[in-house]
């Protein structure tokens, strides 16, 4: 077992220095380079340029230029003003330290601007795995035991059109009928808010809370309801089907055990999996939904920034997400190993 | 009559008639023998017998790929005859701009007064362009990429297939977006004259993963098939082999993720152009128009509802299209009447 997550682990390791030298490429190759949150636009003098260039590494030959990236340059001696003399450290902090640079829109360090924003699209997007899970699971298993009967087909047309729906869609289509069309019978405005986590200058309210939740978890969750209760029922389905289930009916089992504890558990494995393999989904958000509802998120984020064109905003985003995507590939790894032993001995 | 000396199959006498069965076949006439009813030949009955006339056999008793194909059909097919439409999708018309649906205008018009339902089947063919080129494209990469590993193994496969991998744990919509942004900032020539193609080309390097994993692990227990060891020995050349014997035993696998990709790929344009980095105004595709339609889609809802519907209608036709092949080329697949 050891053996097996050392193995994986190393392959980690080696996909995570693949990747950070492909978003190494993208930071140099992006317009206005590694330097471009560091006052680009206003009009700079070529020795500022210069000696910028020294302290932030990028006149040295690229291998070192990589290094500098990972691991900063604050340890090194640089020599800042071209004689040819070392007068002090260096300027970055590296990668591994968190440091990403500095925005190009709002000149603060990216690393902030993502704490900003991150704990949002985590609540955000946590609450609509929940709900997915929490209704796809159910269904899934369900249609599956029923297979062929109107039930089944219902869930199938619907895993099929809830696959088909464009998440952007969705959201305004939400918007135009809980927002514009039905209204509150009560009070005549609008049921649900078209955006926003919370409404500005009332307080923490659950109500709020939740009002502002449902048409983005809607959208949100309804794709992956689609797809996992689709997945859970040919999980499902393969499992029924195995002998094991026959004997364990054979020695008397209640049918209900037989499906729940023996089935479900086993199918339940191959969508453990594919849930680990879709958490990087928490972090990097819905870009759509969170754009669509207004949603102060990292998706949010991305896209304003990708409007704006502020790089090191959107490397840092590409950087941590696709470093979380190893972390879970591993995790789900494991995962897999612990919970089907025949995984381990290959 | 010559003496033909036939080998004496036991069961079967010179006729090709069932015998008594007894080996050495002396059997007394009064044990009745019988006659194979099926002596008619395929032909004549009409039953296909080629490998694509079986599962285009199977696909059609598949009513929901049956009624993909004629949704697919009828969306390819108004595309097609959007050109003949009298109505200009570029020319404004300001007298009419942001009429709801009627006779006119089965879709109303647009902010700039042009017949919503000319933009929206023109979009479709900007759409559907671009995912083709997206599915060619990405089997043209993938093919190669998983042929070359599953051939030949050993340190190419090991290789490649880390690259696969390293492709694959990229968050393929976020680099979509930057290099979107990036193409359009760094004003080449090219990419911004042919805005279709890059934007196929640049989905298209992100999405033919699936298909070098699909046609690797085909070719990997293909490849210790006895005839391929026969080819080899005969002096056959890895290229012919790949080409000849081994991919064509794949075809069912990857035109079903081909039809797959095919629905990915456009929902992929539709949200780049959605949120700005796909096709640019003023040539429409679906994506963009729905973008028009944020600033007052409350009160002009025909420019919201029309081009997701026809994203939905396409995505759903193309996947149950998907589905009913993958049913038709599966050989363990029984089909059942639905309900019994």
């Amino acid at each position: 077992m050891t053996q097996y997550i050392l193995r994986r682990l190393i392959q980690a390791l080696f996909l995570l220095f693949l990747l950070s030298i492909v978003m190494f490429a993208l930071v140099n190759l992006a317009p206005g380079g590694p330097l471009a949150g560091h006052g680009q636009t206003r009009h700079v003098r070529p020795e500022r340029i210069a000696m910028l260039k020294r302290q932030f590494g990028l006149d040295k030959p690229l291998p070192v230029q990589y290094v500098v990236w990972l691991i900063g340059n604050d340890w090194m001696q640089i020599d800042a003003d071209g004689d040819g003399v070392p007068d002090g450290y260096g300027a970055r902090k590296g990668v591994l330290r968190g440091d990403f640079g500095f925005s190009f829109r709002t000149r603060k360090p990216v690393l902030e601007e993502i704490a900003l924003r991150l704990p949002n699209t985590v609540y955000l997007m946590s609450i609509t795995m929940l709900v997915a899970l929490l209704i796809a699971i159910p269904i899934g298993v369900i249609s599956a035991i029923r297979q062929y009967s109107r039930f089944d087909l219902a869930v199938t047309t619907f895993s099929f059109a809830g696959q088909a729906i464009p998440e952007f869609w969705l959201g305004l289509i939400l918007i135009l009928v809980f927002y514009a069309w039905l209204k509150n019978p009560f009070t005549g405005e609008p049921l649900l808010p078209p955006g926003g986590m919370y409404t500005l200058g009332e307080g923490f309210s659950v109500r709020d809370r939740l009002a502002h939740l449902i048409l983005p978890v809607i959208a949100g969750a309804l794709g992956w309801i689609a797809w996992y209760s689709r997945f859970l029922r040919s999980s499902m389905l393969d499992v029924v089907h195995q002998d094991y289930l026959r004997t364990a009916r054979a020695k008397g089992l209640d049918e209900r055990k037989v499906v729940y504890r023996h089935g479900l558990r086993n199918a339940l494995i191959p969508l453990v999996t594919m849930l680990a393999l879709d958490m990087p989904y928490i972090l990097t958000g819905a870009v759509f939904v969170e754009m669509i509802f207004s949603w102060p998120g990292m998706g949010r984020l991305y896209y304003q920034s990708a409007l704006q064109r502020d790089y090191p905003v959107l490397m840092a985003i590409l950087i941590l997400s696709a470093g979380f995507m190893i972390i879970s590939n591993l995790v789900a790894d494991v995962m897999y190993a612990i919970m089907d032993p025949r995984i381990r001995y290959e | 009559m010559s003496q033909v000396v036939e080998p004496e199959v036991p069961g079967i006498d010179a006729s090709g008639r069932q015998t008594g069965g007894m080996p050495g076949g002396n059997v007394p006439a009064s044990v009745p023998s019988f006659q194979l009813e099926s002596s008619v030949p395929d032909q004549a009955t009409a039953l296909p017998i080629t490998y694509t006339g079986l599962v285009g056999r199977r696909f059609r008793r598949h009513p929901g790929a049956v009624g993909g194909m004629i949704v697919f059909g009828l969306i390819v097919l108004s595309v097609i005859l959007v050109g003949f439409s009298p109505y200009d999708p570029y020319a404004s018309n300001m007298a009419e701009r942001l009429q709801p649906p009627s006779w006119q205008h089965p879709m109303g018009t647009d902010a700039l007064g042009r017949d919503f339902m000319t933009r929206v089947l023109y979009g479709g063919r900007v759409s559907l362009a671009v995912g083709l080129m997206v599915v060619v494209i990405a089997m043209g990469i993938g093919i190669t990429i998983g042929a070359l590993a599953g051939y030949f193994g050993g340190w190419v496969d090991s290789l490649l297939m880390r690259i696969t991998d390293a492709a694959l744990t990229l968050p393929s919509f976020l680099i979509l977006i930057l290099l979107g942004a990036m193409l359009r900032e760094a004003e080449l020539p090219f990419f911004q004259r042919n805005n279709v193609i890059s934007i196929a080309l640049v989905i298209g390097l992100l999405a033919w993963m699936t298909f070098a994993r699909l046609v690797r692990a085909g070719l990997l227990t293909l490849r210790e098939m006895e005839y391929v060891v026969a080819a080899r020995s005969l002096g056959a050349s890895p290229f012919f082999l790949i080409l000849r014997h081994l991919l064509p035993n794949l075809i069912g696998i990857i035109i079903v993720e081909a039809t797959l990709e095919l629905g990915y790929a456009i929902i992929e344009e539709s949200g780049l152009s959605f949120l700005g980095f796909g096709i640019q105004p003023p040539i429409p595709s679906w994506g963009n128009l729905l973008s028009n339609a944020q600033d007052n889609f409350t009160k002009y809802p025909w420019l919201a509802i029309f081009p997701g519907l026809m994203i939905f209608l396409t995505i759903i036709s193309v996947n149950y299209i998907g589905d009913g092949l993958r049913d038709a080329y599966d050989p363990h697949k029984v089909f059942m009447k639905i309900g019994s």
